[in-house]
Parts: C-alpha cells; structure tokens; sequence
C-alpha cells in the first residue's frame, strides 16, 4: 500500500513537471516579449479570425451539426465493454474455462447488438 | 525500500548513494531526489526525442519525396528543430480577440503533458522507468487520450469556423478509434496476464507481435487515428480545413501544440515497442540471455523503428474523408479486434502454461486467422462500400481509336 | 416550440478562399454545412480579373501575345496558339511547316507539363503530399527545355502571328528527343504512385459524378467532357494546325467522376508525348519560322475570324474583330475554366466538405483563365 502511494505521489510530481515545461516556454516568450527581443504590435487587423481573408458569416460561436451522435453511443456502449474485458482478461488464466464461456455470451450479446447497428444503417456517417 | 524500488536500477543507484550520507529520517528525500533524477532523464528523453523525431520526418520525407529537406542547420539539418524552436519563441503572440483567452492559452500549455505522463510507465530499459503501475496499459489509455481533449479545447477556444471542424474531427476520430485500440490490447493481456508494463515485457517468450499480428496491425493503424497523422489527419488537413484547431495559433503557442503533436508521436511508438517488439529486450533470443547491445538501447532502435513507419505510411497514403475514417474504424477494425479477442481466448484456454512448440503453433494459427479475416473482411467491405454509389462501378478508361 | 426550432440541425457557413491553400489561386466558395455535409455552394470569381479582353483592345497585336501568356498560366503555348491562329486566319497567312511543327511540340510539351501540375495538385488536395513532388521533377524537365527555346519557363512570348518569333536553337530535336523516355518513364511512375492507390480511390471514386448529358448542357470541354464518355477532342474532330497528320487516341472515362477525370489527363500526358515523338520525326530540319510578307506590325484586314483550340483545360476560344487599324476591335476569350467553375455546384451535391477540394481540383482550374 505504501508502495502503491509512493508511486502515484511521484505521478503527481511528475504532472507538476509535465505542465511545468510547456509552461516554462510560454513564460521564456513572454519574457522576450519584455526584454523586448519579442514584437508585440497589436492591430484590430491582426487580431481578427481567419477565414481565408473574408469576414466570418454569421455569429462567431455557432451550433454546429455534430453527425456522429450515433457513433458516440456505441463508443459509450463498447468503452463499459472494455472495462469488464480489461480484468477478465488479466485474471483469465486463472479463472478457467467458465470465464470464458461467460465472457463469450456476454461479447455475443454485444456482437448481436453491434450487428443490429450496423443492420440499420446506424454506421453510415450522414 | 520498497520491493519497486528494489528492481529497478536508477532509483536504486541513486537512493543509495543518497541515503547513505543522509540521516535515516530523511529517506523519503532521497526517494524524492531519485525519482527527481528519472523524471529529469524522461523529460529530457520525450523532448530530444521529440527533436530528432521531427527532424527525422522532414529528411525522411524529403528523401520520399525526392528533394533534400532541411540541411542548413548544423550537421544533416540536425539542429533545425532547435532553431525553430527559437525562432518561435520569439515570434509575436497573437491572440484573435474572437478567441476564448483562456481556452486560447490553456490548451498549448497542456498538450504535451498527457506524452510525458504516458511515457512515466513505459520502462525505457532494463529495469528503468519512472513507475511500474499495476494498470499501466489503462493507464496509458486514459491519459493518452487526454490530448485529444486538447486538441478540441485549442479548437473550440480559437473561434474559427475551420479551428472548429478541426475540433469536432478530433473527437469524432478519438472516439472511433478508442475502441478498437483499447480491444486490440486484450488478446496482450490474455496472454501476458498483467497490465504492467514491465511484466508485459518479461511475459513476451516469444515478442507478441508474432503472437498478435492483428492485435499490432489494429493498434498501430488505431494510434496513428488517435495522433492524428498519416492518412487520418483530417483534423489538420491543410487542403480542406487550412490548419484544423491550429488554425488562430501562431508563435510558440503553435510550437507548443506541434511539440505536442510530435510527442505524441514517440507514445504508441513506446507502446507498440513495449508491448508488441518486447521493449528493452533482445526480440531475436529467448528472453534472459546475455544480450550484445545495451538495453536502453535497443528500446529506442525499436521506438524510431515503429516511427518510421509511421513516415513510411504518411508518405505514402492519401487522406481519407471522415465517413470513412469513421467506417474504417467500425466496420473493419472493431470485427477484426473481436475476432481477435475470440482466437486468442481460445488460444490460452487450450494452452495454459504453453511450451515453445505450442506457442509457434499459436503464432501459425494467428497469422493465418489474421490473414484471413483481414483479406475477408476488406473483400466484404469492398461490396458494401460500392452499395451506396451503385452508379459509379470502377471501369478503366477506355481509350478509343479515332 | 421555441425550444424545437432550436434543435433544428443548423447549417452554417463557411468560407473556402480566396485565401486557402487549395482553391488553386484566389477562387472564393462560400458553403452551406450541415455538420460535414455541404447543403450548398455558392462559387464567387473574378479576384484575378484583369480585364485582358479590353486591355486587348488598346494593344498592338504582338503585344497581346504577352497578355495571352497571363491567361492559362500553366498553358501558355497553347494559349499563345490560339490567339496567333485566330490573326492568322483572319490574315488569310499560310505558316512555314517547321514553325507549325515547332508550336505543335511546345504546345504537346506544355499540356504535359500543365497535367502534371494537375496531378500533384489533385494529390495534394486528396491529401498525399508526395506525388507532387514528383509530379514537378518531371514538369521541371520541360520547363528547362521551354526556357531553352524561349528563355522563359512561364511567360513565353514566343509564338507570332505568321510564326515564331526566332528558330529553335539547334540540337533542339535532339534535347526534346532526349527528354521523352525520362517524361515517360515518370509519367509511369506518377501512375504507380497515386492511380490505384487504395485511399486515392476511395476518394475519388465515384465523386463528383457527372452524366454526359449533364456535361454537355454545363459546356464542359477537355479532359471534364472526355471523362463522362464523350469523345471530343479538338484536335480529332476539327484539327487545326497539324492535327490530322498524327496518330494518337482520345482517353474517354465512363462514370464523369473525379478518378476518371484523373485517369483522362494521365493518359493524355501519354497521347500527348505519343503526338510530341512523331512530331520530332516529321519536323523538316530546315525552313523559314516566319511566313513571308508579315510586317513587324501585323494589321489584319477588316473582318472576324473565330479560332478554337484544345487546350489542356478544354475548349480555349479566341474570337477577334479587326478594324484593319494595329489593334483589335475587340476580343472575346472563350476560357475553358469558366465553364468548369459553373459546373462545380452541380458537382459538388451531396458531397462532403472533403470533397469539394477534390472535386476543385478535379477540375482542374486556373484562376487566370476563369477570371480573364
């Protein structure tokens, strides 16, 4: 247990380091900026969007259409999926031959399902 | 110390040269300093090999593409990166007063943090890395796919329309390829029966890529999907949506998302080598004999191995469209990971403790199904692809005489 | 119901140019989307519009040539051509063979070059950034040869009305002899590269599609027309020059989509050089360039003449008015690009946001030639 705390304490300094490197670039610039080895000449022209030289049409936050929806069901569907995979497959040697049985109803069922998916068109991107 | 600390080798080293001249109170400091020193050594580690990397991808697609690629810069181009580098720290930061500021800012700061996260279980050599976690396979999975989450972050925040196809993108391909990425592994931990990384490596008698060539061919096409690069970079494809989410970026706020983007590179690269070339060891002798090349070494023959293959394929292969980025990973990827799964299961059930002629008879068995099922696979989906334009069937140009 | 007709799927829009990587200049679409789905395009022109018909007017007629030149950039023989055939044909001017052979090379040579560009454009817009690079190694090989003749790789400037505006320089049957197997043998290794690659022809392959009826009521002309089964080639059905002493094919597609577009052009980079080697056979060594009698000044008689040519685009159209004075009357292009922007919302139905630079670049525009 204590072992198990060590590490994840390292983890935790370790995404101190991760976040702290990107960072540390973002800060050497701004730094430039103010020992004046970085331009900073701001225009309303500069900071407008690009869009290919033209003026955005319409708000700049917009609804968007996202097509996948179904998809992201099944990504749902097949992510629960993984994580009851994930333990039967690691402890599979020694859980013998009900395991996988088991395991294979429970992937059939899904497979049924998927199969269905695809049946009714639900993995046509449209 | 702890039985972790006790078999790998940095941390031993340097926890006991420090503890020895400390007062034994303060042992948790030389912990910390030992793990400080791995820490330094895999930062360092990611962003060299970020470096070279991209160094190596802009001569290798010069030489693809019959031209020299940077050459100027130090020996062979070598420093090129690193005066790019420069050159975008000191470039203006522009922010678009239509951006989410702090979205804006947040994403380039983050991106790369998820690499060096995944990379602190992967063991880099005999007996080194930074930790062995006993989920180290999810573990990667979950942190991995945090870039992607940046990535629409980046895009979302900057406020363009194309920021934002490039964003929606991203995370219509995360979410197709996360699955059959995440099935392809089982048939590994089937047969190693741990999701450490480190035992993944002393479980490999033989290296599982020949135990799992359709686990390996699902992982490597599905992670190539998940960095976004080769012939699924829609979410920054140049022709269609100028730049994807780094669109508004400029200066090192762009440099920052591409050190990310090429980071992310060295990840499955990692893990294919790891978990499929069997690390840090020798992948032509049984496991444990004394082996020529350091251990070290060998993991990062393998790792640009695996990366020049991901060049290979980007030099070579047209984008595809979304709908078939998205039907690729559904209706050819996911059968083939249940099929997989499927095989291998009934693979170890029948050989529990395998001796070597069962375990080559497994790697004939696999090879053969994997053939199988992907030639069969791609005959269906061939048919089922034309279905929907029955108009348009593939004649060849007929050349009439006048 | 508030609430309802917010969930309403929205289509937004969304600007393709004129600054974009892969409209092929400064050509403007503005789509309607509907998440990936193109509902709707609207083409906009005329950002290179430099009014070349009316500056025409004011131009004496050797200097037109260079105005011509700045049409088709990637065409500038071909575009050369048919102007100078037009002037000569109202001139009633009969052109020394060797001239005429000469324009025949340099034209077959520059419709190669131009469907190379085309080639990697159309792999660069699908996505596969090496074909162009070899694309443009061969395409350089005729530039050299181009700026050996006239000592420009683009703004020539070298046909004249009655001829050329010098001999070739010598040993050029031999370098242009000496460039076809490399040509050819690259064109081939373009093909490998790109035609049947799998992802290409995903694609490609059934995009786009155009009936031949269909390209025919939109007036398409060239490899767009060839592609959807029609075989209609200029130099086959009206030759012009000396069209009709050589042996080539015409490649004709059957669907009208983008690969078959594609597939068109490759196989008339072969047609072409096929024409280019008999071409170099037949050429006399020796002869005037120039038609006897033609002033440094040419002042065609009073009249209109109409010459039409194939240019690696399609149907490129001069029609010139002469008063008899120095400068034209007036001079109305027929550019073949203008009419393939006009198809290109027709095309582009039910098509994904991908698509429409594939499609685009199927076409093959050039923003010179479609805004004059």
């Amino acid at each position: 247990m204590e072992d198990y705390l060590r590490q994840y304490g390292l983890l935790f300094l370790f995404t101190g380091v991760a976040i702290g490197i990107p960072a540390s670039m973002l800060l050497v610039s701004r730094m430039a900026q103010l020992a004046r080895m970085r331009p900073h000449k701001p225009s309303p022209v500069k900071a407008q969007l690009y869009e290919c030289g033209m003026e955005t049409i319409g708000g700049r936050w917009n609804q968007f259409n996202i097509r996948y929806y179904f998809y992201a069901l099944l990504f749902l569907v097949f992510d629960v999926e993984a994580v009851f995979l994930y333990p039967w497959a690691v402890h599979f040697k020694k859980l013998g031959l009900f395991a996988l049985v088991e395991m294979f109803v429970f992937l059939a069922i899904l497979v049924i399902g998927f199969v269905y998916a695809w049946r009714k068109r639900a993995l046509e991107w449209r | 110390m702890g039985p972790v600390l006790a078999d790998n080798s940095i941390y031993r080293d340097v926890y006991s040269f420090f503890v020895g001249f400390m007062p034994h109170q303060l042992w948790w400091l030389a912990y910390l300093i030992a793990g400080l020193t791995i820490m330094v050594l895999l930062a360092n580690a990611v962003l060299l090999n970020t470096a070279v990397f991209q160094w190596m991808e802009r001569r290798l697609l010069g030489r693809f593409q019959v031209r020299f690629g940077p050459n100027r810069v130090g020996p062979f181009g070598l420093l090129q990166p690193f005066a790019d580098l420069l050159k975008l720290l000191l470039k203006e930061d522009i922010v678009p007063e239509a951006a989410d500021r702090f979205l804006f800012t947040l994403a380039p700061a983050v991106m790369a943090a998820p690499v060096f996260l995944v990379l602190a279980v992967v063991p880099f050599g005999k007996n080194s890395y930074l930790l062995d976690l006993n989920i180290g396979l999810l573990y990667i999975i979950a942190v991995g796919t945090l870039s992607t989450m940046v990535l629409f972050l980046a895009g979302w925040g900057s406020g363009n329309r194309y920021a934002l196809f490039g964003a929606t993108r991203a995370v219509a391909q995360l979410i197709s390829y996360e699955v059959p990425m995440v099935l392809s592994l089982v048939g590994v931990l089937l047969l190693a029966g741990s999701l450490s990384l480190v035992q993944i490596v002393e479980a490999q008698r033989l290296p599982f890529l020949l135990l799992q060539p359709l686990g390996f061919f699902i992982f490597a096409v599905a992670s190539i999907a998940e960095m976004n690069r080769g012939p699924f970079d829609l979410v920054e494809a140049e022709s269609e949506i100028v730049a994807g989410y780094h669109t508004e970026y400029s200066g090192i706020r762009f440099g920052l998302l591409q050190l990310g983007e090429y980071a992310a590179a060295s990840v499955p690269a990692a893990v294919i080598a790891t978990v499929f070339l069997r690390g840090w060891a020798n992948p032509f002798v049984p496991l444990g004999w004394p082996d020529v090349l350091p251990s070290h070494l060998w993991f990062f023959l393998k790792v640009f191995l695996v990366l020049f293959l991901f060049i290979w394929v980007r030099a070579t292969v047209p984008r595809l469209r979304i709908d078939q980025v998205m039907g690729f990973a559904w209706k050819f990827l996911l059968p083939l990971a249940l099929v997989n799964i499927f095989v291998t299961a009934i693979e170890v059930q029948l050989w529990r403790q395998p001796t070597t002629a069962q375990l080559w008879a497994m790697v004939l068995v696999n090879w053969v199904v994997a053939a199988v099922a992907v030639g069969g696979l791609s005959r269906a989906m061939e048919r089922h692809r034309r279905r929907p334009t029955a108009s348009v069937a593939p004649v060849p140009i007929s050349v009439e005489v006048r | 119901m508030e609430t309802a007709r917010r969930l309403e799927p929205v289509e937004i829009n969304v600007n393709m140019g004129p600054q974009h990587p892969s409209t092929h200049g400064v050509f403007r679409m503005v789509l309607w989307v509907d998440g990936e789905r193109i509902v709707q395009v609207e083409p906009y022109i005329g950002y290179l519009h430099r009014g070349t018909e009316k500056l025409c007017e004011g131009e004496l007629y050797p200097q037109i040539i260079t105005l011509f030149d700045r049409l088709d950039y990637l065409a500038n023989f071909n575009n050369e051509l048919c102007f100078c055939m037009a002037a000569e044909k109202l001139m009633g001017l009969e052109v020394p063979e060797r001239a005429q052979y000469v324009r025949v090379v340099l034209c077959e040579l520059n419709r190669v070059a131009s469907h190379l560009m085309f080639y990697g454009a159309l792999g660069l817009d699908a996505g596969a950034m090496t074909p162009v690079m070899y694309a443009f190694r061969e395409r350089e090989h005729i530039q050299r040869a181009f700026e050996a003749v006239s000592g420009a790789r683009m703004m020539h400037n070298y046909f004249r009305i009655g001829g050329l505006k010098e001999d070739v320089p010598a040993g050029f049957k031999e370098m242009v002899r000496d460039l076809l197997p490399g040509l050819e043998q690259g064109i081939s290794e373009c093909d490998r590269l790109l035609s049947l690659n799998e992802a290409f022809l995903a694609r490609t392959r059934g995009v786009g599609a155009i009936s031949a009826q269909e390209a025919v009521e939109y007036a398409l002309s060239g490899p767009m027309l060839r592609a959807a089964g029609v075989p209609y080639d200029l130099r086959a059905v009206e030759p012009y020059s000396l069209y009709d002493r050589f042996d080539f094919d015409i490649p004709v597609g059957t669907q009208g989509d983008c690969w078959d577009r594609y597939m068109v052009r490759v196989e008339e980079m072969r047609q072409s050089l096929r024409i280019v080697r008999q071409a170099l056979e037949q050429m006399p060594d020796e002869g005037p360039v120039m038609a006897a009698g033609v002033r440094r000044m040419p002042r065609p008689p009073k009249g209109e003449s109409y010459m039409r040519t194939e240019n690696p685009r399609g149907e490129f159209g001069v029609y010139l008015v002469s008063d008899g004075s120095e400068r034209p009357y007036r001079v109305k292009i027929r550019a073949p690009s203008f009419a393939s922007v006009q198809a290109l919302p027709r095309l582009l139905r039910d098509c994904y946001v991908a698509d429409c630079v594939v499609v685009l670049g199927s076409l093959d525009i050039v923003l010179g030639d479609v805004d004059r």
